[in-house]
């Protein structure tokens, strides 16, 4: 659960609000998919929640303990439970370790096992995303984008964690090596109960993945709900517009040759005018839109938004 | 309609310390007046090589060894370097993935988009500068008269997309070659540069080779679609044909893998394996150590491109119409 959460990035004289009062929670077992655009936010937000970057005010509660207050061996014993997938492969694996120890690296660390018990556990996780064993000895610049990823999810498996943040780690492979790595994070989800935190700016894989979906804008969350609801009874303007503006598959036929466009583009975070975040690219704006902030309230059972006209 | 461009077997090979790498390996296709050809393809299929062959952009290591490319009555394939220059950036110009390093990023965006029309001699002095202005216009820049004389940094990425569109049209080309133009933008841009590209090609009757791994983008935009593997063409078709009818196996597999707005949960079927190592391609068929239908057939002989349909071509032994 994470409660008031504020990260604030100094930018010249003035305060880049990244991640600005976001309060949600992740069920055991349960995906949420968090989806916005560049500059939203969406990854100063995984990352603080593991404290790799440090917030500045809230709280992260995790199991009922707080982690912002923990320190040292206890918040490393705590985040033993919580581990990441990053977006490039390649630059968050160790590139003088093999894969075999890429992944063997945080039983190392947690002091697990002894070498052949590692060794036995980096088999069985390497079955588990599908790499096979005879990559075990190769470098990750010999691997292909789509194993360097699954040397990643591994590596994240290796700890049993309960929490994953997957940063956006599907958005430099191919397609069909997208689609590989998607049907695998799906499977360990149902295989190992897992909670994920899945970040991402596509809304197509955020929905395949998620239980619950949050819509984020510069720094806040503007709708929160079920997928279902969030994808069938959209009632941010924002939401509307990101589900508009995507291709979709012309099943009956036809090409769809233009798509519906939100105007203007995410403005600049730092000293944001009063009132809606969205205000200037918002087709519904009035006056109140431009004077107060508008509240996330629940509109209907689990379904939150942060409009005044909604 | 007639044809802008026809390309028969195209090859452009590349010489690496490892070994021949046939990045286009004998590609041929045609280009309407007016029309929007899709090429689809995973990284390294050849797509982006297959399209810069042709305005001789190719780097040092790597040449044109066979094929032809008719633009308009002329091979562009035989023209010297002084001739290909006349056609770059007039009858044919060029958007690229990343604005920001293909734009100079230390000259104004009005001098970047004037510079073609005075190389070409179309225009100078106060003439090219309105022109620039104008195209700014058109291509939806807010504030045009002033941003004219800003400099790439101070623009959004969606913005530059936009100024590398306005210095494409400088000239009035007759084809635009878009590669990836909206891969690094955000969705809510991208649809914006997109519904700008489908309008330029109405007002100016351009003719648009788009490239692009976006298949879902590409059902939607192209008039005609033609999915690359390995360097070759896997299929060819119109678009509402392709729609119907996805022969290849491999653009049957890209679309289930397409993970679309409204796939159901579990529905998606990637496509088994990794594109294969240029240098160590699989024998007969590219595709048939990831392919769900190969044969013996398919692992000993390459299969030729056949036309299945109108127009309508597919480098499979297996496929017919109706039966894959």
């Amino acid at each position: 659960m994470v409660r008031n959460l504020k990260k604030y990035f100094p930018a010249r004289g003035k305060w880049l609000k990244a991640v600005d009062d976001v309060s949600f929670s992740i069920g055991s077992g349960e995906t949420l998919g968090l989806v916005g655009e560049s500059g939203s936010g969406k990854s100063t937000l995984g990352r603080s929640i593991l404290r790799l970057i440090e917030p500045d005010d809230g709280e992260v509660i995790f199991e009922g303990v707080d982690l912002r207050k923990l320190e040292g061996e206890e918040l490393r014993q705590r985040r033993k439970f919580m581990q990441i997938v990053f977006q490039d492969p390649l630059a968050s694996l160790n590139p003088m370790m093999t894969a075999g120890q890429n992944i063997e690296d945080p039983l190392i660390i947690h002091n697990i096992g002894t070498r052949e018990e590692r060794r036995k556990t980096v088999m069985e996780l390497m079955d588990i995303v599908g790499l096979g064993r005879e990559i075990i000895d190769a470098f990750p610049h010999e691997l292909s984008g789509g194993q360097q990823q699954r040397v990643g999810v591994a590596r994240a498996l290796a700890l049993n964690p309960k929490f994953i943040v997957a940063d956006e780690p599907v958005s430099s492979l191919d397609v069909s090596i997208q689609a590989q790595v998607i049907s695998l994070l799906y499977e360990l989800k149902r295989r190992f109960r897992l909670s994920y935190l899945f970040i991402s700016h596509d809304l197509a894989v955020v929905k395949y993945l998620s239980d619950r979906v949050a819509v984020m804008y510069l720094g806040t969350i503007v709708e929160l709900a079920s997928k279902e609801k969030l994808y069938e009874s959209p009632l941010h303007p924002y939401t509307r517009a990101l589900l508009a503006s995507i291709p979709k598959m012309p099943k009956d036929g036809k090409p769809q040759k233009r798509f519906s466009a939100l105007k203007g583009e995410i403005p600049s975070p730092v000293d944001l005018p009063p009132g809606c975040r969205f205000q200037s690219r918002c087709e519904y704006m009035t006056e109140i839109c431009k004077e107060e902030e508008p509240a996330f309230r629940e509109v209907s059972l689990g379904h939150f938004v942060a409009c005044h006209h909604a | 309609m007639e044809e802008l461009l026809v390309v028969n077997n195209l090859k452009t090979h590349f010489h690496r310390y490892e070994g021949v790498v046939k990045a286009v390996d004998g590609i041929s296709y045609q280009l309407h007046y007016g029309e929007t050809l899709t090429i689809v393809g995973e990284s390294g299929s050849g797509k982006t090589v297959s399209a810069l062959s042709l305005l001789g952009l190719i780097r040092k290591n790597g040449r044109v060894v066979d094929g032809e490319a008719i633009f308009e009555g002329r091979d562009l394939l035989k023209l010297n370097r002084e001739e290909l220059r006349q056609i770059r950036g007039k009858d044919i110009s060029m958007v690229f993935q990343d604005p920001m390093t293909s734009l100079n990023p230390i000259m104004k965006v009005g001098i970047q988009i004037m510079e073609p029309l005075v190389w070409h001699k179309l225009m100078q002095g106060k003439e090219a500068r309105e022109r620039a202005i104008e195209l700014l216009r058109v291509v939806g820049i807010p504030d045009y008269q002033v941003r004219v004389w800003d400099y790439p940094f101070e623009f959004s990425g969606g913005m530059r997309q936009r100024v590398m569109i306005a210095m494409a049209l400088a000239c009035n080309p007759k084809l635009i070659i878009a590669d990836e133009p909206t891969t690094a933008l955000d969705v809510t841009v991208r649809a914006q540069i997109l519904n700008l590209m489908q309008d330029m090609k109405e007002e100016f009757g351009l003719s648009i080779i788009l490239i692009t791994h976006d298949v879902a983008l590409a059902m939607n935009f192209s008039d005609s679609i033609m999915v690359m593997y390995a360097g070759k063409v896997a299929e060819y078709a119109p678009i509402t044909e392709f729609i119907k009818n996805p022969l290849h196996p491999y653009s049957q597999g890209l679309i289930d893998s397409t993970i679309d707005i409204e796939a159901e949960e579990g529905s998606i079927k990637p496509i088994p394996g990794a594109p294969p190592n240029p240098l160590d391609l699989p024998s007969g068929c590219k595709f048939h150590p990831r392919c769900g239908y190969a044969q013996d057939i398919c692992r000993e002989v390459e299969p030729e491109s056949r036309e299945v349909g109108d127009n309508h071509r597919v480098a499979c032994h297996l496929a017919e119409r109706g039966e894959t």
